[in-house]
């Protein structure tokens, strides 16, 4: 570790906590955390078309499809973004990119920054989706990779399987393992800077085309 | 660090242009009278916050749990407020036993001195920053630019404010007082001189200001080695931070540099991983007016291979302390920097943020600013002093606040304070506090009424006409009246000696 | 019932017409009501202002005055909103002292008897037509503190649309604040005058006859305005709409 710590940094810390601990000195009372927002959604919603209808609110492109169209369709999608490089981080199933028209630039060894920069799509997978919200949450998991991965290259295709959606934020962090690096996504790039009129794509990937896959049947 | 003894304005390094800095703004009457001029300003401000009241009130609208969400958001801040100690220990032991050091800063020049020993022992001379309320309140940049070190801005709205050589003047879209054709000047005139320029042809559609933005920032990004951040949330059950954003810029930062850098007020914390539910459903919603907002990244000290491999969190006081040590008034330390009070205001609708002399402008800033420094515990300036005044108690803000701060009664006691303060340091009381003194006492019984309300009337007969009074050069209060509006004289039958002359039964009209 | 009037000290001396229409719509409801001369202010002036311990006597007096009335009415949404929501924190606040004996016990006793007249005329008399006529377009202006202190929700303008002739004309952005708030008034003058005009613009787009509201405060502010600008529009409050045909237009 290179920040060395400067030598009254020992001082410093108590002199906060310290601080802290005066400015309490009438001991404010203790209450509950009232918890009665809503936790799940009704059940007569069906998140994977709550979901898709969320992620089209974003202005980024819903593909649905089942298992047996999944690499026809992500095929499609590659095509129809004219990604000819694509990232395909460790772990996208091999069935995904059956019928994949690009190149597949893998991340072992790690690609530089630079390289990144230069190429025009990534695929990935993600950790849960939220219906609520239309986000999907990377996690640096197996068909994640890292997360520069998904940030450098102009287009981002993010294959969203049934099971990985969930109704709302509750359920959604309820299964995320908080140690992991997480990057959640809820469309394209965005800023609302100029006049608070949003607009798509910034920095990170402007063009966001999600797959999201039926139960069969 | 060696700081001149004479401040002189910092120089940022690239530029060579002294940096700009809220110093020296005036008391809110007479900064608002220079905004409240500014027609552009004016139109500006009306058209970004009408479009963003509506759109908050549509998602908002759309949970029919709204209540019991902010409900449980102040009930949580509250539960950080009194057990911050305990909190603050075990975020730093995860933060520690995640690979990531912490430092603890008493003030702006502790935090500060300590960015500046991490960058320097990287020996970079240039830092990107996600934009964060934090470093701007410790004026992180300027002491950076004294050290010879460039910070780029790379927020969007920060980017446009650092361009402009301007001051930011709201919480979420700090260059809301400019539009998008101002915006084509600034990138237009200054990307050049720091950077990647402008393409000749730009226009001001802001799809391509937002890509004129890309391409500039994106060969900083690349070679950046030091980021500086602040923090959304930290979870202190995890040593979890979160950073909430729109644009990609806070990804680029918090992922491409080796070494990472998040300032964080000491007040940020969530107790658990849970906490975070109610926070990421509250805060898109009240600040961009959206279901989730496009990015949100959370990091837990190092990860290997994936990220900074060094990070450094910096826990900040600088007067939060203080606004802990009232207990009217630490309600304030609940807020999650959302701006949406700033939106509903009515007051920062027309004299915008720059009036207010702060980072943290409009009605979270009225009462944070005044606390920050310190005016609990000491008279403050006649700037911060006018901060509590600066509103006409509507109380919009109070609805739209996400944490339920009850800013007009913080307003209330505040002013209470500036009160008592004045009458402590002066042995002859203020002009106000004298008429304050004098009509207390005709209210405090109802013959001393009767007997004002009858001299009144007749003073009001003098320099009225036909039940008004006009156009009249006047000192005081009575003057700023007049200045536009004219005033009903006192009538000539007070109600109460109507109803002692007729018993309240002389209705024959 | 005993009702008691609180007439505000504000309206006492500016607006006694205000006074005197509570009075009238009372009694053609066939209800007495009385006017307690001891009273004076509830306080908010010094309260809002920073100048809480001249607020204490205040509440004191106010205790007194209206100790044993069953209702105590007011034509003002801001002072009602005073006294419910910081009488009782001023009383505590003087307990320690115990420079006022009893005043929690006493503020406790008085403070759930306070209405505003809307509240008194819909929740306890339970009527939203009192028979009067206004055969007129009206402008109402919904004053802050009536919506997001009181409460008062839509009761005015359901009482306004019963009356008799009356045709109530929409205000854009109605839930902006007029600009008034009390000492902002005179100690941010320009701010209070630049969102005075914005709301008058409003009101004016409506082309109504009369403003009304329910507070003589936020309509001496805005019908200040007016009247400089030479607006023909009449300004009344709403007390005097209910009272019936008539009123004199006030500024």
């Amino acid at each position: 570790m290179t920040g060395k710590v400067p030598a009254d940094a020992p001082a410093r810390r108590a002199e906060v906590l310290a601080r802290i601990a005066a400015a309490l000195v009438d001991r404010p009372a203790s209450s509950a955390v009232p918890r009665d927002y809503q936790h799940r959604l009704p059940d007569h919603v069906d998140v994977l078309d709550l979901f898709a209808e969320r992620v089209a609110d974003y202005r980024s492109t819903v593909h649905r499809t089942d298992a047996a169209g999944l690499a026809a369709t992500v095929a499609a999608a590659i095509a129809d973004r004219g990604i000819r490089r694509l990232v395909v981080p460790g772990g996208i199933p091999e069935g995904w990119l059956a019928a994949c028209p690009a190149e597949r630039i893998g991340d072992d060894p790690p690609l530089s920054v630079e390289e990144l920069d230069g190429i025009d799509g990534t695929i990935t997978g993600c950790a849960v989706a939220i219906a609520e919200t239309g986000t999907f949450v990377l996690d640096a998991g197996s068909g994640q990779g890292r997360r520069v991965l998904s940030l450098l290259p102009d287009r981002l295709i993010c294959v969203v399987t049934a099971d990985q959606v969930v109704g709302t934020v509750p359920e959604a962090l309820a299964r995320l393992e908080p140690a992991r690096p997480q990057t959640w996504v809820s469309g394209p790039s965005a800023t609302s800077d100029i006049e608070l009129e949003r607009i798509e794509g910034v920095h990170g990937p402007r063009i966001l085309d999600v797959v999201l896959v039926d139960r069969p049947g | 660090m060696t700081v001149p003894a004479e401040p002189v304005p910092p120089i940022h390094a690239t530029t060579r242009r002294p940096l700009p800095t809220f110093r020296g703004t005036p008391p809110f009457p007479e900064a608002a009278r220079t905004a409240l001029a500014d027609p552009q300003l004016r139109a500006n401000l009306r058209r970004a916050t009408t479009t963003i009241r509506d759109k908050r009130s549509r998602v908002v609208a759309e949970r029919e749990d709204w209540e019991q969400l902010r409900l449980a958001g102040a009930a949580i801040k509250d539960e950080v407020l009194r057990d911050l100690p305990a909190l603050l220990e075990r975020l730093e032991r995860a933060v520690v036993a995640a690979g990531g050091v912490v430092h603890w800063a008493r003030d702006a020049a502790d935090a500060n001195a300590i960015v500046i020993e991490v960058a320097r022992a990287h020996g970079t001379t240039e830092v990107v920053k996600v934009k964060s309320m934090t470093t701007q309140e410790i004026e992180l940049n300027e002491a950076l630019a004294i050290e010879g070190i460039d910070v780029w801005e790379t927020d969007l709205a920060e980017m446009i404010v650092q361009l402009g050589h301007d001051l930011p003047s709201h919480i979420l879209v700090p260059a809301i007082h400019r539009n998008r054709t101002e915006i084509r000047d600034i990138f237009r005139d200054e990307m050049g001189k720091v950077g990647r320029p402008a393409p000749a042809d730009l226009t001001d559609d802001p799809k391509q200001l937002a890509e004129a933005a890309r391409r500039h920032l994106r060969e900083k990004f690349l070679r950046a080695r030091v980021a500086v951040s602040g923090g959304n949330f930290a979870v202190a059950e995890t040593g979890t931070i979160a950073v909430v954003e729109s644009e990609g810029n806070g990804r680029m930062c918090l992922t491409l540099p080796d070494v990472l850098i998040t300032v964080l007020g000491i007040e940020k914390l969530v107790p658990t991983w849970r906490d975070l539910e109610v926070f990421l459903q509250l805060l898109p919603r009240s600040a961009t007016a959206e279901r989730m907002n496009p990015y949100t990244s959370m990091w837990t000290g190092v990860t290997p291979g994936d990220g900074p491999q060094e990070f450094h969190l910096v826990l900040l006081d600088n007067g939060r302390t203080d606004v802990l040590s009232d207990q009217v008034g630490r309600q304030a330390l609940r807020c999650i920097r959302c701006s949406a009070c700033l939106n509903v205001c009515p007051v920062y609708e027309r004299t915008g943020g720059r009036a207010y002399g702060s980072p943290y402008p409009g009605p979270i800033g009225a009462i944070l600013t005044p606390q920050l420094r310190g005016i609990a515990h000491h008279p403050v300036d006649k700037q911060t002093a006018s901060l509590p005044f600066a509103s006409s108690l509507c109380g919009a803000c109070f609805d739209a606040c996400p944490v339920r701060i009850d800013i007009p009664e913080v307003l209330v006691h505040l002013r209470a304070q500036v009160v008592e303060h004045a009458a402590r340091s002066h042995r002859i009381p203020t002009p106000e506090a004298g008429s304050m003194a004098a009509a207390g006492w005709v209210l405090q019984t109802a013959r001393r009424l009767g007997r004002a309300e009858r001299l009144a009337s007749l003073g009001g007969r003098v320099v009225g006409r036909r039940g008004a009074i006009g156009r009249l050069p006047a000192p005081g209060w009575a003057g700023a009246w007049l200045r536009r509006r004219d005033l009903r004289t006192p009538a000539r039958e007070s109600f109460r000696a109507w109803w002692r002359r007729t018993g309240g039964r002389d209705d024959a009209r | 019932m005993r009702i008691a009037l609180f007439i505000t000290c504000f309206n006492d001396a500016l607006f006694p017409d205000v006074g005197q229409a509570v009075v009238r719509v009372l009694r053609r409801l066939g209800h007495e009501v009385e006017f307690p001369a001891a009273q004076t202010c509830c306080g908010q002036m010094h309260f809002n202002s920073g100048y809480r311990d001249a607020c204490i006597p205040l509440v004191d007096g106010f205790t007194a005055a209206f100790a044993g009335y069953d209702a105590i009415v007011t034509p003002s949404p801001s002072c009602a909103a005073m006294v419910r929501h910081h009488h009782a924190t001023l009383a505590a606040s003087d307990a320690a002292t115990r420079a006022h004996p009893d005043l929690q016990d006493r503020v406790a006793a008085v403070t759930p008897r306070v209405y505003e007249l809307t509240e008194f005329l819909v929740d306890v008399l339970g009527l939203t037509d009192v028979g009067a006529s206004f055969p007129h377009t009206v402008a109402f202006h919904r004053t802050c503190h009536s919506v997001r202190l009181l409460g008062i929700g839509d009761r005015p303008e359901r009482l306004l649309a019963a009356v008799d002739g009356l045709t109530l004309s929409p205000v854009p952005r109605a839930d902006q604040c007029c600009g008034f708030g009390g000492t902002f008034a005179v100690k941010n003058a320009d701010t209070s005058i630049a969102m005075g005009d914005d709301k008058v613009a409003d009101i004016l787009s409506t082309g109504a006859e009369v403003l009304t509201a329910a507070d003589t405060s936020c309509l001496m502010h805005i019908g200040g305005l007016l009247s400089r600008s030479g607006s023909p529009m009449r300004v009344m409050h709403l007390a005097e709409i209910l009272a019936g045909p008539g009123p004199e237009a006030r500024r």
